[in-house]
């Protein structure tokens, strides 16, 4: 069956539907104790700054941090850093700036 | 059967459906007229509201009336009375037209008959749509709309519904062309699927068979597939959840297996036979999405097998010199069945120069003694899937299935000697005191024998190509109560 590139196309749950048909957030942490938090600066201007502080308060705090930047932030994040982040960190705060 | 919207009611008189789109309904254009002066008339005009000419018409440029009343050919004619059906003529006939409508004199320049054109409302173009808006209420299931710049695969992907490969996009259209597959309703409750213990209906097996890539008349043996495994003394709960490398294989007997072309003869086993692939897919994806039955999850198979996404075979009843595994098991001949054994992935037996049935039955059980361990019995049910040429030499020499079946019991009683842990310097083996017998075995098992199989424990099958000596051997899971028993299953239309 052809579908028109321009139109959505609409799909039956083929599940038990127990859970919401949007796809659910991660529970929220409740703790940053033994978690390694990643600071994610998109190439925008001044996020940097932002993070630096960020990071400082996290250190203060005994948090474990590390930093990622995309190369641009006009484009989506390369699938390394992706990987990176979802695999060293239990958490990550990006920072948008101007 | 799948409920309709509810159909427009039919005015009393004559009724005809008719497109300009069709020479015939244009040469029957003074016709109408002609009925007009002397009937009660109600044209529907599929495609041109302002056709025919001289004729007031009803748009049914939807094609409501059309769909709901099955016209297939213009120009139909009908005659209603108090809202039902009483006749219909297809094209035209100027006899028939004549005796449906009490109007003589129809057309006397037209010529005696001239057949009609296919309706708009089963143009192949157009049934699809069509059913979706008439039919597509029927559906319950969630709908979720897919952002247009969102490829469908990867949607479906992103969301865990898939087995790791392309599933087919689950549309209304679809679906509603899978349920034509089966006569039960689309509500109809057929299982609840562990691990969550979901109710499972047609129309959600549908669905998960229309992603599989299954046809519409494969749908009953799918639905099968889920109630036999959905039952407790199949025990689908625990055979996820086992770290053995199982899940549950389909073999299906009866006429069925012929009809959509199942594959149970060269490559049974392997990839190629759109049946045999897609049915054994279409209940692991129920299990997985109906019963959230997932692996890394709830399934915690050490090893899994590549039969997991799938395995469904036929048994070659043709060719067999034995009756099919399903009469095997208490169902009469001739019936559509489905039989659900919780298997690992097959292995071969070679023998190529047994001509005796003895002999061959010696290679037979020296290699299912083998099975998981040399030293461990009873603990597991087998399938033994033979091919046609080792089934010759049985056939040959006048063996039936329970000369067979008897012959492998004996050969397979082993020496409890043999089987005590430490024997043959390994520790694994049979347990002996108190733990053997909370298994229900002897305290010692010096002096006795132990038969590998339970009886019944071994399923033996016809299947497999006409060349080669060989046959295959399934392993199962923990048979019995405390693990899964074979379950077979009558195959509902």
């Amino acid at each position: 069956m052809n579908v028109p590139p321009d139109k959505p196309i609409i799909v039956l749950d083929p599940t038990g539907e127990r859970r919401p048909a949007t796809r659910q957030r991660l529970d929220r942490l409740q703790s940053l104790s033994g978690i390694t938090v990643g600071l994610l600066d998109i190439s925008k201007p001044r996020g940097n700054v932002f993070l630096d502080r960020v990071q400082e308060r996290l250190r203060e705090r005994g948090v474990e941090v590390k930093r990622y930047r995309k190369p641009t932030f006009s484009k989506p994040a390369p699938v390394n850093i992706r990987q990176a982040i979802a695999s060293e960190c239990g958490a990550v705060i990006e920072a948008l700036a101007d | 059967m799948i409920p309709r919207s509810t159909a427009p009611p039919l005015p009393s008189g004559i009724v005809a459906f008719v497109k300009r789109d069709c020479p015939t309904c244009e040469l029957v254009t003074p016709v109408l007229a002609q009925i007009a002066k002397q009937a009660s008339l109600t044209v529907y005009t599929q495609d041109d509201p302002g056709f025919p000419p001289g004729v007031e018409a009803v748009d049914d440029t939807s094609l409501a009336v059309s769909w709901h009343h099955d016209i297939e050919t213009v120009p139909t004619l009908l005659r209603v009375q108090d809202g039902e059906e009483r006749e219909r003529t297809l094209g035209w006939h100027r006899g028939d037209w004549e005796a449906l409508t009490g109007v003589s004199g129809l057309g006397p320049e037209l010529p005696e008959m001239r057949p009609g054109c296919g309706s708009l409302s089963v143009a192949p173009d157009r049934t699809a749509e069509l059913a979706v808006k008439f039919e597509g209420s029927a559906l319950r299931a969630r709908r979720l709309e897919l952002a247009s710049l969102e490829d469908p695969n990867e949607a479906m992907f992103d969301r865990g519904w898939t087995d790791g490969l392309p599933v087919v996009p689950p549309t209304e259209a679809r679906v509603l062309a899978m349920l034509k597959g089966t006569t039960r309703a689309p509500h109809e409750v057929v299982a609840v699927v562990p691990p969550d213990l979901v109710e499972c209906t047609v129309e959600k097996v549908a669905i998960n068979a229309v992603m599989a890539g299954c046809a519409p008349e494969y749908l009953p043996v799918v639905l099968a597939a889920v109630e036999a495994a959905c039952t407790d003394t199949f025990n689908m709960h625990g055979l996820l959840a086992t770290t053995m490398p199982v899940g549950p294989v389909i073999i299906v007997n009866g006429p069925i297996g012929q009809r959509i072309g199942m594959n149970a003869g060269r490559n049974v086993f392997g990839q190629g036979n759109r049946a045999n692939s897609t049915i054994g897919r279409a209940l692991q994806l129920v299990v997985r999405n109906v019963g959230g039955g997932r692996p890394g999850d709830i399934d915690c198979a050490t090893h899994g097998n590549p039969g997991k996404v799938g395995f469904c075979f036929a048994e070659d009843e043709e060719g067999s010199p034995w009756e099919p595994l399903s009469v095997h098991r208490g169902l009469d001949p001739g019936v559509d069945a489905v039989t659900l054994f919780p298997g690992e992935g097959p292995r071969c037996v070679i023998d190529q120069l047994s001509r005796d049935p003895d002999s061959l039955a010696r290679s037979f059980a020296a290699s299912l003694r083998a099975l998981y361990h040399p030293k461990l019995v009873l603990g597991f049910d087998c399938i033994l899937a033979i091919a046609p040429d080792h089934a010759r030499v049985f056939q040959e020499a006048g063996w039936d299935r329970a000369r067979l079946s008897g012959r492998l019991f004996e050969l397979l009683q082993i020496p409890g000697q043999e089987l005590r842990r430490g024997a043959g310097d390994m520790a694994e083996g049979m347990p002996e005191g108190k733990t053997g017998q909370a298994l229900g075995l002897p305290a010692s098992l010096a002096g006795l024998t132990l038969p590998k199989f339970k009886p019944g424990g071994l399923l033996i099958v016809h299947c497999g190509g006409g060349a080669g000596l060989f046959s295959s051997i399934i392993g199962g899971w923990v048979s019995g109560a405390i693990g899964s028993e074979p379950v077979t299953r009558e195959i509902q239309p």
